[in-house]
């Protein structure tokens, strides 16, 4: 942190109750076999939560920012320690402390908020139980008190119902309340600090919201500080007073949030800002708008243009054969314009994915019609795909939809071998045209899936798909295991291919900040059903549902007027 | 741990040659090396016998019977005076060949059924479930000796009725395996692209359940060793006087007051092997599932 950064944080220190954390010239370094010593994975980290006061360290993947929470909290892993700097902890210097020295600390100066709260969770105990352990951590509460303060905890992290919920097991909970319980085991000691490791990644827009209100909420009551760690910038600078920008293991820029929103010093911030969605709505409209300029004008230039590559007319899916269980899908329409980006939005649950693989032909349904490129699709799914050279499905995960023992070059050529393309020198020449196109370099051919990284390994999917030149491509949530730079990457890469292949998109995902981006239409689903349906513009723009609306208000948003305008202008 | 053993892969696989071997061998234990030294030994003696030893299995030499292990006869000898060590020697590729069989019967045809059990489903895979619980049911080498005494005695017999026992074992295994794995989404993607049902059979789905039962084949030879040797021993297997491990077990069963290492040495033999194999598939079973 800078000179004027510390200057800023402590001018908050008013009292002599030492502050929550302070870190100062922080290195951590893990053992490597092979190596001598630990190599440092992060270095020179200073920083300072004050009370009452949320720091952010906002950082890519394998930036460091999940080392620094661990270093903090004690958890680092057996080949892990601190190399250099020091770790202040409520005023107990923590840097070189055991296991055993931690214990006494856990719990009740500090508090930890887990990325994952399904599997953070012992699944067969009941919640009451796990919450009464972190109680009685603090051992302050007389033991017959226990079960009220676990009651008064619920309460407080806004689970309502609470007598009734301390007897409910993890599984009977939704992934917001469960994060809900896991707030409450980490303030139930009433600890002076909170970390909190992504807490919101794993949820829903609108639940992410919620959970991050409950977390302001309790910071202003109980004088809590938030040590947050976050790969969204948006979400970072929405949520806190100062922000720390990491990369691959170094302190790019840090200080007060509107500072390093208003005038970033380092080009990575720079990069960061305009590669978030959120922070640059603006950025692919003129390509958007150009495109779809073209498909009118070559409308009205007399070539014969379908009105639509996709339609779906009320769809209606059912999982089990119980009639009480909700549908999946209640007669669902949507129509997937020629050259355009259809974007499929709404909760998990809201059947997004399942009208996705219907569309795929992965899924059967059970009313309604579905057209893909002018050909009706059957109501039970066939096991091979007969459509395959007319739309092809991208997976939301790339290492999982191909084969682990395959290289490469294999998976991409699979495709050609299924549909008969003999000639091994016609296929290597198709593989290496696609390649090039995707932005693959030709060194990748060789490798397996789990050695490529994670960008590349959606590009290596995307290639697979287009090497059969299909019209339409549905993408399920293409980008969101992604960081948002290799994002941006990645988007620009469709848009790329569309220009080139002409292509049509229906893209799921719940990040309206991206839609927002991108999409020439919107369809809103809700618990099965299609709320509202239309121009992009339209639908986020003004829209007319108030689940939409609901929706809309959960994406992190940055305060524009603050910003610089030409910046946007700049990077859009 | 897999994260580092997947780690280790990729150096290996980065720097190929002398290097990447000695470090191969420096992450071997003592029992490894030993492990690989007696199969060493076992497959040399199943190749040229010759090499390994200076007599004849089968000449008796009346002036040396039953005598006690020395430095000329390292096993002793027999009551006919015939060298234990070469008729040990010139057994293995007889005790070997029929527990090869024996899992190739139960490899080849319990992944087929396993194979088709699982991506049928419904009632082939009933029906094949069913047949699979009722041959568990029935201990392996009882099973065994009914199917021998059914085709008659003899080494080959032998094998084949060792095998059909562990077909079972095999179709289980490779029954879940296909069943874990034809779920996965990447074999969803390959229908998706267009595959049909046998292509990603053949492709992927099998492929990726194979390495379970590869592990279990090391296992399993181990056994049939044991299972063919019993059934020599009671008389079903190999007739006198060819050398083979159970029989010799079973020869020098009337002797064992006055020359215990007739059955002793024999038995040794055939308990080395067997450990020395499973301490193998566990290795290759360790490197595997990475």
């Amino acid at each position: 942190m800078n000179q004027a950064a510390l200057q800023h944080s402590s001018l908050h220190v008013v009292d002599a109750a030492p502050v929550p954390l302070l870190v100062d010239g922080l290195a951590v370094g893990y053992r490597t076999r092979g190596s001598r010593g630990p190599t440092d994975t992060v270095r020179d980290v200073s920083f300072q939560v004050g009370r009452g006061e949320t720091v952010s360290l906002v950082g890519q993947s394998g930036s460091g920012k999940s080392t620094i929470a661990r270093a903090v909290a004690g958890l680092l892993p057996g080949n892990g320690s601190v190399t250099a700097g020091r770790v202040a902890v409520a005023g107990h210097e923590v840097a070189d402390f055991s296991r055993k020295q931690w214990r006494p600390l856990r719990g009740s100066t500090l508090g930890f908020i887990p990325q994952d709260p399904l599997s953070s969770l012992d699944p067969l105990q009941r919640i009451g139980v796990q919450i009464a352990q972190a109680v009685q951590v603090a051992g302050d509460t007389p033991r017959s008190e226990v079960p009220a303060r676990v009651i008064e905890l619920l309460e407080h992290v806004g689970i309502r119902q609470a007598s009734a919920r301390v007897r409910s097991y993890p599984h009977e909970l939704s992934g917001g309340q469960l994060q809900r319980v896991l707030i409450a085991i980490a303030i139930a000691a009433r600890p002076k600090l909170l970390i909190a490791d992504e807490p919101t990644s794993a949820l829903d827009g609108t639940v992410q919201r919620r959970i991050l209100d409950l977390l302001d909420g309790l910071r202003q009551e109980l004088g809590l500080g938030i040590l947050f760690i976050t790969h969204d910038l948006a979400l970072a600078q929405e949520r806190s007073d100062a922000i720390v920008v990491l990369q691959d293991g170094n302190v790019r820029e840090s200080g007060p949030a509107e500072e390093v929103l208003l005038a970033p010093q380092h080009p990575y911030t720079v990069a960061l800002l305009s590669d978030s969605p959120a922070s640059s709505p603006l950025r692919y409209r003129e390509r958007i708008r150009a495109a779809a300029e073209q498909v009118q004008v070559e409308q009205r230039g007399g070539t014969i243009v379908p009105p639509a590559v996709v339609e779906v007319s009320h769809v209606s899916k059912r999982y089990g054969r119980d009639p009480q269980t909700p549908p999946a899908l209640d007669e669902a329409s949507l129509m997937l314009r020629p050259r355009s980006i259809h974007a499929l939005v709404g909760e998990s649950g809201s059947g997004k994915s399942t009208l996705a693989r219907i569309v795929a032909g992965l899924t059967s349904f059970d009313d309604g019609s579905v057209r893909v490129a002018g050909r009706e699709l059957s109501r039970d799914n066939a096991v091979a795909n007969p459509f395959a050279r007319d739309l092809q499905l991208v997976y939301q995960n790339p290492l999982s939809a191909v084969d682990p023992r395959y290289t490469v070059g294999q998976i991409i050529e699979e495709p050609l071998r299924i549909h008969g393309v003999r000639s091994a020198d016609e296929r290597r020449r198709r593989v290496a045209t696609i390649l090039d196109q995707v932005a693959l370099p030709a060194s990748a051919l060789g490798r397996r899936a789990r050695e490529v990284s994670g960008g590349q390994r959606q590009r290596v999917a995307l290639a697979r798909t287009l090497v059969l030149a299909p019209s339409v491509l549905v993408l399920d949530e293409p980008t969101s295991a992604l960081d948002v730079s290799v994002q941006a990457q990645i988007v620009e890469l469709l848009l790329d291919l569309r220009d080139e292949h002409a292509l049509s998109y229906l893209f799921i995902s719940h990040d309206l900040g991206l839609v927002r981006q991108i999409a020439d239409e919107v369809t809103v689903l809700s618990t099965g059903r299609v709320v509202e349906s239309g121009p992009a513009s339209a639908v986020l723009g003004h829209p007319q549902h108030a689940y939409t609306r609901e929706l809309l208000d959960a994406v992190p948003r940055f305060d524009v007027e603050r910003l610089d305008p030409s910046r946007f202008e700049a990077v859009g | 741990m897999s994260l580092r053993l997947q780690a280790d892969r990729d150096v290996t696989a980065a720097d190929d040659g002398p290097d990447a071997f000695r470090r191969l061998l420096g992450r071997l234990g003592v029992a490894d090396v030993l492990a690989i030294i007696v199969v060493g030994l076992v497959l040399v003696s199943v190749i040229a016998p010759g090499l390994l030893t200076p007599y004849d299995p089968l000449e008796p030499d009346d002036a040396n019977a039953l005598a006690a292990p020395s430095v000329a006869h390292w096993f002793g000898t027999d009551s006919l005076g015939r060298d234990l060590l070469s008729r040990v020697i010139h057994g293995t590729g007889r005790t070997l060949l029929g527990s090869a069989v024996a899992v190739l019967i139960g490899l080849g045809a319990g992944t087929v059924l396993g194979l088709v059990a699982a991506s049928f489903g419904g009632l082939v895979d009933a029906v094949i479930s069913r047949i699979v619980d009722v041959l568990l049911s029935i201990p392996g080498l009882l099973l065994a000796m009914v199917v021998v005494v059914a085709l008659g005695f003899g080494t080959l017999n032998a094998a084949v009725a060792v095998g059909i026992s562990s077909i079972a074992a095999f179709t289980r295994i490779m029954r879940s395996e296909v069943l874990t794995v034809k779920d996965l989404p990447f074999v969803e993607a390959s229908h998706h692209l267009g595959g049909s049902r046998a292509y990603v059979l053949a492709k992927h789905v099998f492929p990726n359940s194979y390495s379970a039962v590869l592990s279990l084949t090391a296992l399993q030879f181990g056994l049939a060793i044991i299972w063919i040797s019993s059934l020599s021993f009671l008389g079903y297997g190999a007739p006198p006087p060819d050398p083979e491990w159970g029989l010799l077990v079973s020869e020098g069963r009337q002797y064992v007051v006055s020359s215990p290492w007739l059955v002793v040495v024999p038995g040794l033999v055939i308990a080395v092997t067997v450990l020395a194999i499973s301490r193998l598939s566990q290795l290759t079973r360790e490197r595997t599932t990475a």
